[in-house]
């Protein structure tokens, strides 16, 4: 009798365990499948300073908003439950508010638990996000207008976007001044953005990943590569020489063929001359 | 145990005036609310005493508290704290050992305020059954939410976790934290008595692991004067924690509650109208007869 | 220094971003140099097509791991195409040859057994056996003939990608080896009309000009050329200064509108072949409006004209061979006035009904080359090589270049671009074709072959006098088994060549035959042969390639081959010592070299005292580097710089003059020189005084190729295709490149990236023609030809918009074969393919 009392709530027991294992492992699968799609991070959403990357930055924030608290600007903001960003997570709408890279990176010093990486203490070396002309059929510089405002914008002045300068087929004569964004100065701070003339913006401030392409590893950018070695990979070229006319030179490195600018109209051998003959 | 619910506590406000029977119940919301103003303080009027949230603060800019179970799940999930957090975490550590672990439950945690009002509602209304948990599905819950930081490399129970989405949505002023207070509203109300905080949440399970050790316990020193009225077990929050305590005189079980479950709200104390229950430290052995290392009590 | 996980992220995230963007970043510098570290960079053309870009080859660990621009190319400036950007990648593709395989059947050879890998000694034992009884018939069925009249059973069919010294070899080997003239590159799909042209007009191969006029010229017109795709990096070129220089303009002839269209100020699609007419059309404005420059023309220039109705280079028992009345191509002289008379039925109206331009296109067109003010730089490539008026074509061009004067000056002249890496340096500069010798000589005239058997110290009469068998009547005589031994090496001619159903694939099956392919990969080709052989290739070896613009560039072997695969040098070679002299040519012969006797033909060949002078050496660059050369490495000696330095004899020992290049070393310090190259100068335009060193001063301009020092005109009429639309074949299929693959696909197509972009061949095709077939973009349909068919997806859109009347279908798909469907008409003069007209139907599959 107790045997089978005992049994029976043994049998209980069990199947209480297995139902209590089998909705905490499901409540574990919807959280892991949330906790995957949490990480994308939508692409206006960008992080404060010294976040790198966004899985190994969603392990160390704890969500205490003390960054948020000591945000001079009101840039950053914790998410909500109803933002599409990781909940109670800090981030800025470039847009909306741009971050405005003070000195002493203020954000960072209080994040306790290093999300916000303690060794970023230069606010240019910062990457929250990269700039890109996310619209050039919008973007009024490339018509040919002279806009420039996110180039006059740019904190990281004249490293972070420069302008190109580029003939404009169109008018034949007037130059297009093209903004052109570098990822090796960008802090992505957004004020560009922010500040862009244009209804929608045509310059968006997006996250690393989504606004960065990636050179394969089997090619180098030959000048690039030359530049950063300072000469020539390869043994420099030679001294090349030319078959040339008189007047001609010949700039091997660059222009090509030139006719050189002559002192006086005259050659050598007065006989060139008298023997031309009078032209009309 | 027939009890007729809303007669609870009718007997204790008669004895020791209303006064008295509600002390401990007053002092825990002054204490719950009055942390949630702290915090408030600095956004709402620019006094700036504390920052942060409960899952990590700083205090008069010195004193830096983490919450021990973010930093468990941050290390889980690959990330090893700065100094600062780590700290932060030792300290709340130290306090909650010595006060009782679960503290953090009736004395600190705001959820407390909804359920709390929740089971009044639950009590006026005589609502009875629901789902049925068992007590230790929060460790399951507390264990999963570690495997789910290891498996995802992030802090994935805080994407969901009420507690720190109600703390954080009312100290920095979001709309969602009145969805979180509706919900769990909801669920401790029509779907499972004491279902979140008895049940399934894995913060106050986190917090029942330091209480093993704490010097602050409930002491039911008076058990010869229980009259079996059973309104200490229909308040408590955790009712099986009282049992040893009040019944094992013949097993010569101390009267000293030494469950880690046991919140320290001094709501048995309150509604005692024979005042069994004191607050006491866990070395006073005066009445204690012997102290058994006690298993937890399966409902 | 220890790094956290966190550091190591956030180094790597940096690092990559700031490689990409070529940026060193202050703390992370030891990251980013650790990854490039230990990569050996050394330069290197581009394997591809004709324009000659130059690249740095990155070398890890025996393995070519990356690449870049050249930044101190003069022609591409660190820049590269999409093809030339994946090079790090076509000697990895999965398939590899490794081994050398032979059809067999139990153990032994049999022309219809499966491949099974074999020895090299195997592989060469089985053909020299079969080379050997191929040359004992050859030479009993040339008894008692006069050494220009005899043929030859063994034949090679070669390439415009050999290095120089390859094809040189090749040339050596064959023409003096072998004593077979059978030996021609896949230049003649390419280059051959070009060719033609060439010496028909000026006495000497290839362009006058240089890619400098890509910058001096006011107008550039295309005729026949998607330079957008087919030499992208010139494009480059052409469009930087069609942006920036005022009243630039760009005119643009094709059959239909390619990438280059969205260029040009003028683009006009003509009906296929009335491109004879269209110039002769502006040859006769230019006269009508005394347009030409009499003084050039008085100075400088013979008037000729050519036989008409010639032919279409088809089999004899084709009913247009029967049915033509004229032959060859031998000039007489005429009179200006002559001329003006022959150009006078193409008058405007007569052009623009014939070709369907826009008369006003087509008076823009001619204005623009009458105007004495613009400088004119005319470009074309195949839509003018492969015509079955090739020659012709290319030669009404040079008229109106003569008849204005605009020529052989910095922005004026023609320029025939090449196809191939090496169609200039290799095929045409070493003679690897049926008719030539190195240096612009050729076999059917005494004169050269004797200067040739002084060089190679060879008895008189051993290069044979009679033109060998051109790249079409080689498939032609293997299907007729008057070719028995067959090495095709260096190219896929199986997909390449025109009509692969009734002439290729029947030639190279045919039991009396036995074919040998050299290749790196399992080309069709390769499948159609009875041995394979694996072969090395572009930086597996030392290697030098001459571009267009007549520059020569070299490369030192950056990486060895895999497995067993060999270099077209070691497998030429290597192959020439398995024949006694005695087993090669006739006693008589032997007779006048006693002291050849016994030798072999490697011995005679290569080891004779000037191939193999330069003795074994360390290959090493000014930094220090070591180069592996395992022919050096195998022979004993510097094979490469012995045939190089053999073949210079060649333009500097003869007659011939403007053909010089210079010492072998120089090239492997410089970024390539454009011949002729004089006392350590380039030449940048030739026959203009002051630019070319054979212009004496005051000449002014010297056509110093031809005897007289004049150029031909030499007038020609439209005559029309070999094969037209018809009631039952009512298109027209043109067959071309794509800019992401080069030639077969055989190397791009293994590229991962490249195969994605473009992965397979499709028919451009008109909506409406189409639509009238029940076809919708996308669909599956059948090419159908007198010869064959292929299946293949129909696109309506996309980079190439046909006209309404013709299809358009890339020959890179080995999976999409449209060469059996296509025609093997070729110009009777040049044996060059028409590739680009044949009359097909498509329909639903």
């Amino acid at each position: 009798m107790s045997d089978k009392k005992s049994s029976q709530s043994r049998r209980k027991f069990l199947v209480s365990m297995a139902r209590t294992a089998g909705g905490v492992s499901l409540l574990g699968l919807g959280l892991g499948v949330y906790s995957r799609q949490s990480l994308s991070l939508p692409a206006q959403a960008i992080r404060p300073p010294g976040v790198a990357d966004e899985k190994e930055f969603l392990s160390a924030c704890v969500r205490c908003g003390l960054c948020v608290r000591d945000c001079p600007y009101d840039t950053l903001k914790l998410s909500g439950l109803m933002d599409d960003v990781a909940v109670g997570t800090p981030y800025f709408e470039a847009r909306k508010v741009p971050c405005e890279m003070c000195e002493d990176i203020p954000c960072v010093k209080a994040c306790p638990t290093g999300a916000l990486d303690p060794e970023l203490t230069r606010i240019d070396d910062s990457r929250m996000g990269l700039a890109v002309i996310a619209d050039q059929e919008s973007c009024i510089a490339f018509k040919g207008l002279r806009c420039e405002v996110c180039f006059n914008v740019c904190p990281v002045r004249g490293k972070a976007i420069t302008l190109d300068q580029q003939h404009n087929a169109r008018t034949g004569k007037h130059a297009l001044f093209i903004p052109v964004v570098h990822s090796d100065a960008c802090t992505g701070c957004g004020k560009c953005e922010h500040a862009c003339i244009l209804d929608e913006a045509a310059i968006k401030v997006f996250p690393h990943k989504l606004a960065k392409g990636e050179l394969g590893k089997h090619y180098r950018l030959g000048w690039k590569e030359k530049q950063k070695a300072g000469d020539s990979l390869v043994t420099p070229d030679e001294q090349h020489e030319y078959n040339l006319p008189e007047g001609m030179r010949y700039d091997y490195e660059g222009e090509g063929l030139i006719q050189q600018k002559q002192d006086t109209p005259f050659t050598d051998n007065p006989l060139d001359r008298l023997n031309k003959g009078i032209q009309h | 145990m027939a009890l007729e619910t809303k007669k609870l506590g009718r007997d204790a406000i008669n004895s020791k005036g209303w006064l008295a029977a509600h002390k401990w119940l007053l002092l825990r919301r002054i204490s719950q609310l009055g942390i949630l103003a702290v915090f408030l303080l600095g956004p709402w009027f620019g006094i700036w005493i504390v920052k942060g949230n409960l899952m990590s603060s700083l205090t008069l800019d010195v004193l830096p508290l983490t919450d021990p179970y973010v930093l468990m799940q941050s290390l889980f999930a690959g990330h090893l704290m700065e100094m600062t957090a780590i700290t932060g975490a030792l300290i709340v550590l130290a306090f909650y050992m010595l006060v009782g672990g679960r503290v953090y439950c009736s004395w600190v945690c705001p959820v407390n305020l909804i359920t709390d009002a929740a089971n009044w509602l639950r009590n006026k209304l005589a609502i009875k059954g629901g789902t049925q948990l068992s007590r230790n599905t929060r460790y399951w819950v507390l264990a999963m939410s570690f495997v789910a930081a290891l498996a995802t490399g992030t802090i994935a129970w805080e994407l969901i976790n009420p507690v720190s989405i109600l703390q954080r949505a009312i100290i920095f002023g979001s709309v969602s934290a009145w969805m979180v207070v509706l919900a769990i509203f909801v669920f401790e109300a029509f779907v499972s008595q004491r279902g979140w905080c008895g049940h399934l949440c894995p913060v106050g399970a986190f917090y029942s692991l330091l209480a093993k050790f704490s010097l602050l316990r409930v002491n039911a020193y008076a058990r010869n004067k229980c009259d079996d009225c059973m309104e200490c077990f229909a308040i408590c929050p955790e009712p099986q924690v009282i049992t040893p305590a009040l019944r094992g005189e013949e097993k010569n079980i101390s009267s000293m509650i030494m469950s880690a479950n046991c919140t320290n709200c001094g709501r048995c104390i309150d509604i005692c109208s024979k005042d069994v229950f004191k607050f006491d430290h866990r070395f006073n052995k005066k009445i204690s007869i012997k102290v058994l290392h006690q298993r937890e009590v399966l409902p | 220094m220890k790094l956290t996980r966190r550091d190591f992220i956030k180094n790597n995230a940096i690092a990559a971003t700031a490689t990409a963007a070529g940026v060193t970043i202050p703390g992370i510098k030891e990251a980013v140099a650790q990854t490039d570290d230990n990569i050996r960079w050394d330069k290197a053309p581009c394997r591809f097509c004709g324009t000659g870009c130059s690249v740095l080859v990155g070398t890890r660990n025996g393995r070519v791991v990356a690449t870049q621009g050249d930044p101190d190319a003069p022609v591409n400036r660190g820049l590269n195409c999409i093809k030339g950007y994946f090079l790090s990648k076509i000697m990895y593709g999965k398939d590899r040859l490794t081994k050398p395989l032979l059809r067999k059947t139990n153990g032994k050879y049999d022309k219809e057994g499966d491949f099974e890998e074999v020895s090299w000694d195997e592989a060469f034992d089985i053909m020299a056996e079969k080379w050997k009884s191929a040359i004992k018939q050859g030479n009993e069925e040339n008894k008692g003939k006069p050494v220009d009249k005899i043929t030859s059973r063994v034949g090679m069919f070669g390439s415009g990608q050999w290095t120089v010294w390859e094809g040189y070899a090749a040339s050596k080997l064959y023409k003096a080896g072998f004593r077979s003239n059978n030996i021609d590159p896949n230049a003649r799909h390419c280059m051959a009309s070009a060719v033609g042209a060439f010496i028909r007009g000026f006495g000497s191969d290839e362009p006058m000009g240089c890619y400098d006029d890509l910058e001096h010229a006011d107008a550039f017109v295309l005729w026949g050329s998607n330079m957008a795709e087919m030499h992208p990096i010139l494009w480059t070129r052409i469009t930087d200064t069609r942006l920036t220089k005022p009243g630039c303009e760009v005119h643009v002839l094709s059959t239909f509108e390619h990438r280059s269209f969205e260029l040009a100020d003028n683009g006009m699609v003509f009906t296929p072949q009335t491109d004879l007419a269209i110039l002769n059309y502006i040859a006769n404005y230019i006269i009508q409006n005394k347009a030409y420059n009499q003084d050039f023309l008085d100075k400088h220039v013979n008037f000729t004209k050519t036989p008409t109705d010639i032919g279409y280079g088809l089999r004899p028992t084709h009913e247009l061979e029967k049915k033509k009345t004229g032959k060859g191509g031998k000039l007489s002289k005429i009179s200006f006035e002559e001329y003006a008379k022959s150009v006078e039925p193409y008058t405007l109206e007569h052009a623009a009904e014939i070709s369907g331009v826009p008369k006003e296109k087509l008076l823009r067109l001619a204005k623009l080359y009458a105007d004495p003010k613009k400088k004119i730089t005319s470009l074309w490539t195949m839509g003018f090589n492969q015509h079955t008026r090739g020659v012709w074509v290319n030669g009404l061009m040079y008229n109106v270049h003569l008849l204005t004067g605009k020529i052989s000056e910095p922005g004026n002249g023609p320029f025939s671009l090449t196809g191939q890496p090496s169609a200039c340096g290799t095929a045409r500069e070493v003679g690897t074709f049926a008719h030539r010798l190195p240096a612009d000589y050729v076999v059917a005239k005494k004169p050269h072959r004797d200067f040739a058997e002084k060089i190679w110290e060879l008895p008189e009469g051993t290069v044979p006098g009679k033109v060998g068998y051109h790249a079409v009547l080689q498939n032609r005589m293997l299907k007729d088994g008057k070719l028995n031994a067959y090495w095709v090496m260096c190219n896929n001619n199986m997909q390449a060549a025109a009509n692969m159903n009734e002439e290729g694939f029947p030639g190279y099956r045919n039991p009396d035959n036995f074919i040998v392919v050299s290749d790196p990969y399992p080309t069709i080709t390769a499948m159609a042969a009875d041995l394979i052989l694996p072969t090395a290739m572009w930086t597996e070896k030392e290697g030098a390639y001459g571009n267009a613009e007549r520059r020569t560039q070299f490369w030192r072997e950056q990486v060895s081959a895999p497995g067993e695969a060999k270099s077209d040098l070691w497998q030429l070679m290597e192959f020439s010592k398995r024949f006694k002299v005695e087993e090669a040519w006739p006693a008589d012969l032997v007779a006048k070299k006693p002291e050849y006797k016994g030798k072999t033909l490697y011995d005679i060949l290569f080891a004779n005292g000037q191939v193999n002078k330069f003795k074994k050496q360390t290959v090493t660059d000014d930094r220090g580097n070591k180069y592996n050369n395992h022919e050096m490495e195998h022979f004993g000696y510097y094979a490469q710089k012995g045939l190089f330095e053999e073949y210079r004899r060649f333009q500097l020992e003869g007659p011939k003059v403007g053909h010089e290049l210079a010492d072998f070393d120089t090239y492997h310090r410089v970024r390539g020189l454009r011949w002729p190259v004089v006392n350590g100068k380039e030449t940048l335009w030739r026959y203009r005084e002051g630019y070319d060193p054979y212009v004496k001063k005051g000449e002014d301009v010297k056509f110093y190729g031809k005897p007289d020092g004049r150029a031909n005109i030499i007038t020609a009429p439209y005559e029309p295709a070999a094969e037209s639309p018809d009631k039952e074949y009512d298109l027209w299929l043109s067959t071309g490149r794509v800019l992401e693959h080069w030639h077969s696909g055989s190397m791009t197509r293994r590229v991962p990236e490249l195969y994605r972009a473009v992965p397979d061949a499709v028919i451009y095709m008109h909506p409406n023609d189409a639509k009238k077939r029940g076809l919708r973009r996308g669909m599956s349909a059948k090419v159908v030809s007198r010869r064959g068919e292929v299946e293949a997806m129909v696109e309506t859109r996309g980079r190439n918009r046909v006209p309404e009347g013709l299809i358009f279908v890339p020959w890179f798909d080995a999976g999409r074969l449209i060469n059996k469907v296509t025609l093997d008409a070729t110009d009777p003069l040049s044996k060059e393919t028409d590739f680009k007209k044949c009359a097909v139907k498509v329909v639903k599959v």
